[in-house]
């Protein structure tokens, strides 16, 4: 695959029906701009059906859940560019996943849920095609022996309590040999050394094979992203997979809290004791020069709206500074209606998420903006500062410039959560407002503690 | 005193004009021994057919025979003295028959083939690139009565007779079955143990090459009794219905061989400690208490009994198949019971593992002395276990027959030689047909493969 910047060339692909098997890297033109938009959209996908399986949902569920998932997030303006949509965000996704074993894990499941419901859907001859993609040896049987053998295959049907429905009628043959598991089970109807399996039991073998196939490949690519391509692509797609890789998948607090976790009069002393340093850096420039530009106002905004401060409660706090600067008819002129609009009174009214680490992390401050990540773009003298100012310990400022120039921001983030809170954080920081959950969690059990 | 012309076969074996006396001249100790056992290996045992079959063509001239397949098979020797020899192999038949014939062993166990020369084992590690490792080897099963003890009252542990026997015959008619319509099997021999069971050797070259998971698999496929002393019910049928090998099973051998056979055989009903054990595979108090009640009743008045038997079966089937909306344990008790006590029960670890030895076709089992003949599954039930030829008996034979020149083997004048016309004619012979095609195809196969890749 060729990634270019802004060339883009017609694709011959060796993808079968519309359900490739990501064999292998397909030699495609591919824009850095749709590298990490592609990717992003499938781990929507992909996230989603995580979601999904991990709140218990039956299979049907899930089913459509992928479908749903899947339409609403891989379409493509030009039709003819869905399968590379398809196939790019695989690769792209296969080198984010395939550094540890956890995210090979992870990525294994879903990509191997995502597949088995593709696979159902499709035609019986694509799904042959399929099959002798994997060099599985099946066989479809046809209408005129599946009549022969129908009360065979309904009565094994029957023996394990899965009875056939009129609409089952698809069935395969294989060599015995090649299902030992639904061989020993007796699961299967076996005639002169071949199997006669049913539909459900082929997709789940295929389903194996493609997870077998998928977890071989991710292995190398593993070593091929330690050994070369990560240090040949340091300057282009390496951030882009580090950044996608801590890709958020935790709540994104954009359902406020029931009772406002922060008011007023308290948030000097919790912005001191429990924000992360990116909102701490905003807040007190806020409090110093009683203004914030507008990826800062966005940035500290939504967090404090994640916290559980109320529109009006976040209007007055705004107000109160903002008009030291620009006066409060100005105030309410210009700044009320964004306030507004963030809380999804305005406009659209889409109820804004705030910023998980990963969007502030790959944002990109200008001269006079003080949002984004410390840990990316502050200076490493400007960075200590800070750090000091959070009392964090010299031994662990030196392990948060370890990690900073390493480029493992949310890790050096983790670290400085627990130096400051003298506790470990073993989930690791992915999100402002988890920072801020956890710091709380310190904070008032230690207060119990106190009392 | 006349002789009487040996004729082919022990069917004509009836010595009835020798008098007893006079039959002591010939007559052989019923032992076994070390000399008996060096005479047989001398003059009896099949030494050629046995390399023949182990070598499954790879003897001949053609190009594509493997030189090295024989001398790659394992084979164990227990001695005398219990002294036990393995990764034994051979380079060529004589190797083997000298070997066979100074050792003299009581036992000779055939393992799998190995990737390389088992003498040359050490030379090779257990894992990694250059492996010492099974590649191929028979399918095997070993059914042994002694595993069905908990369901013959007429014999146990080591003993056979022919009320229990059939049981064998019953589970070779089954296993035989499967193994050929369900898994298209064609090379297949079964031996007699020499005691008290079976083996079956499934000698395809698809069975031959099966990894140790597609073995268990087919073991598990042919395994219905599960649990142990504890468990009360040991089979059970959950599901609609039966799977198809197991209602073939059923209604083909099983069946009827419970109810003519079996029930009468070993009077399964005629005593409250073995009509117990069946009321308890029927989880329903109210059909069991009215059973026993029936039962204990008609204790007094039976006449005969085997009519109790047949009786008292008729009464329980009745009771488990008649229109009464059954529970869920109840649906196929009938025919739990009938498979608890028909149903062949094998020994899964011999059939899982490639490296499992198993001992050769005629041997001489140590402690019967009677020699491990092939079964004809075709007429499994005619099989007697009890007139099997024993060692001295042969040798009998053997001296009886000391004065004809005009047969070839002096197997054949025994009543060795039908079994070892059967093991050629049967199993031998169409073995090596297939084995030979097998050689030729993929040979050719290669040649053409070859052609193609260097076509232009």
């Amino acid at each position: 695959m060729e990634i270019y910047g802004y060339q883009r060339k017609a694709l011959h692909s060796d993808a079968i029906s519309t359900l490739p098997l990501y064999r292998s890297a397909p030699p495609l033109d591919v824009r850095l701009e749709d590298f990490e938009l592609f990717a992003i959209d499938r781990l929507r996908v992909l996230k989603g059906i995580s979601d999904g399986l991990s709140r218990g949902k039956k299979p049907e569920e899930i089913d459509n859940l992928a479908k749903d998932l899947w339409k609403a997030n891989m379409r493509h303006p030009e039709a003819s560019e869905v399968v590379n949509k398809d196939i790019i965000s695989h690769f792209v996704l296969r080198l984010v996943y395939c550094r540890t074993e956890d995210l090979r894990k992870w990525f294994l499941s879903m990509e191997t849920a995502l597949f088995r419901y593709r696979f159902r859907l499709e035609s019986a001859e694509a799904q042959r095609a399929l099959m002798a993609e994997f060099d599985l040896p099946y066989k479809a049987v046809s209408n005129s022996e599946f009549e022969s053998m129908k009360d065979n295959l309904g009565q094994v049907a029957r023996s394990i309590g899965q009875p056939l429905t009129p609409a089952d009628t698809k069935f395969y043959t294989v060599p015995f040999e090649e299902v030992p598991e639904l061989v020993a089970g007796r699961r299967v109807f076996v005639h002169k050394g071949h199997a006669y399996v049913a539909m459900n039991q082929v997709v789940s073998l295929v389903a194996t094979q493609f997870r077998s196939h998928l977890s071989k490949a991710l292995i190398l690519t593993n070593r091929k992203w330690t050994s070369s391509i990560r240090e040949q692509e340091k300057d282009r797609l390496t951030p882009i997979v580090e950044a996608l890789c801590t890709s958020y998948l935790g709540p994104d607090y954009s359902e406020p809290r029931e009772f406002a976790e922060i008011s007023i009069r308290d948030i000097d002393q919790i912005a001191m004791s429990s924000f992360p340093l990116c909102m701490r850096h905003l807040f007190e420039k806020l409090r110093e020069d009683h203004h914030l530009k507008h990826g800062g106002r966005m940035q500290l905004g939504l967090f404090l709206k994640g916290v559980g401060l109320k529109l009006d409660d976040a209007l007055a706090f705004w107000k109160a500074e903002f008009s030291q600067k620009v006066g409060a008819e100005r105030f309410d002129k210009e700044y009320a209606y964004s306030i507004r609009h963030n809380y999804g009174r305005e406009g659209k009214r889409t109820d804004y998420t705030p910023f998980s680490c990963q969007k502030i992390i790959s944002s990109t401050p200008g001269v006079g903006d003080h949002h984004g990540c410390p840990y990316r773009h502050f200076s490493e003298e400007n960075l200590r500062a800070a750090l000091g100012k959070m009392r964090v310990n010299s031994r662990a400022v030196e392990d948060v410039m370890d990690k900073v120039r390493n480029r493992h921001y949310q890790l050096a983030c983790t670290l400085t959560f627990e130096a400051v809170h003298g506790t470990s954080c073993d989930a690791g920081i992915n999100h402002p407002n988890q920072y801020f959950s956890e710091s709380q969690k310190v904070v008032q059990s230690k207060q119990v503690e106190d009392v | 005193m006349t002789r009487e012309e040996i004729g082919n076969g022990s069917e004509d074996m009836v010595i009835d004009e020798c008098e007893p006396e006079g039959r002591e001249r010939n007559s052989v100790p019923d032992e076994f021994n070390a000399n008996y056992l060096k005479v047989y290996y001398g003059k009896l045992f099949p030494h050629a057919d046995i390399f023949k079959w182990i070598s499954y063509g790879n003897d001949g001239k053609h190009p594509a025979c493997d030189q090295s397949y024989f001398s790659r098979r394992e084979f164990s020797y227990t001695l005398d003295n219990d002294i036990y020899l393995r990764y034994q192999s051979f380079n060529s038949a004589s190797e083997l028959e000298n070997s066979i014939k100074e050792k003299c062993p009581f036992k000779i166990d055939i393992g799998p083939v190995y990737s390389v020369d088992p003498a040359k084992r050490h030379a090779y590690a257990q894992t990694g690139d250059n492996v010492f490792t099974p590649v191929e080897r028979e399918l095997v099963f070993d059914i042994d009565i002694t595993d069905y003890d908990d369901v013959r009252y007429c014999c146990s542990g080591a003993d056979v007779c022919l009320d229990c026997w059939p049981l064998m015959t019953v589970a070779i008619k089954v296993i035989d079955t499967s193994l050929r319509d369900d898994f298209g099997f064609n090379h297949i021999l079964w031996v007699f143990s020499g005691r008290r069971g079976v083996h079956c050797w499934v000698c395809d070259g698809k069975a031959r090459r099966l990894t140790n998971e597609q073995r268990a698999s087919i073991a598990e496929y042919f395994r219905v009794y599960k649990g142990n002393e504890n468990s009360l019910k040991k089979v059970s049928f959950t599901g609609l219905a039966l799977h198809p090998f197991l209602a073939r099973s059923y209604s083909e051998v099983l069946k009827d061989f419970f109810k003519s056979k079996l029930l009468l055989s070993q009077k399964l009903f005629s005593t409250e400690e073995r009509y117990e054990k069946i009321l308890e595979m029927i989880p329903d108090e109210s059909i069991t208490s009215e059973l026993r009640g029936k039962w204990q009743e008609n204790k007094r008045s039976s006449i005969s009994k085997e009519d109790t038997n047949v009786v008292r079966w008729q009464q329980l089937k009745h009771i488990l198949q008649s229109g009464r909306p059954k529970a869920q344990g109840l649906r196929r008790c009938v025919e739990e019971i009938v498979f608890s006590f028909t149903y062949p029960r094998l020994d899964m670890e011999v059939s899982k593992h490639m490296n499992h030895l198993l001992k050769a076709p005629f041997c001489v089992h140590p402690k019967t002395g009677r020699v491990c003949v092939p079964i004809d599954p075709n007429c499994c039930e005619e099989f007697d276990p009890t007139a099997v030829p024993t060692l001295s008996k042969l040798l009998e034979e053997m001296n009886m027959g000391t004065l004809r020149a005009d047969v070839d083997n002096e197997w054949d004048r025994t009543s060795l030689g039908k079994s070892i016309r059967f093991f050629r004619s049967s199993f031998l012979q169409p073995l090596l047909k297939s084995c030979k095609e097998e050689i030729e195809n993929s040979y050719n196969a290669k040649l053409q493969h070859s052609k193609n890749s260097m076509s232009w």
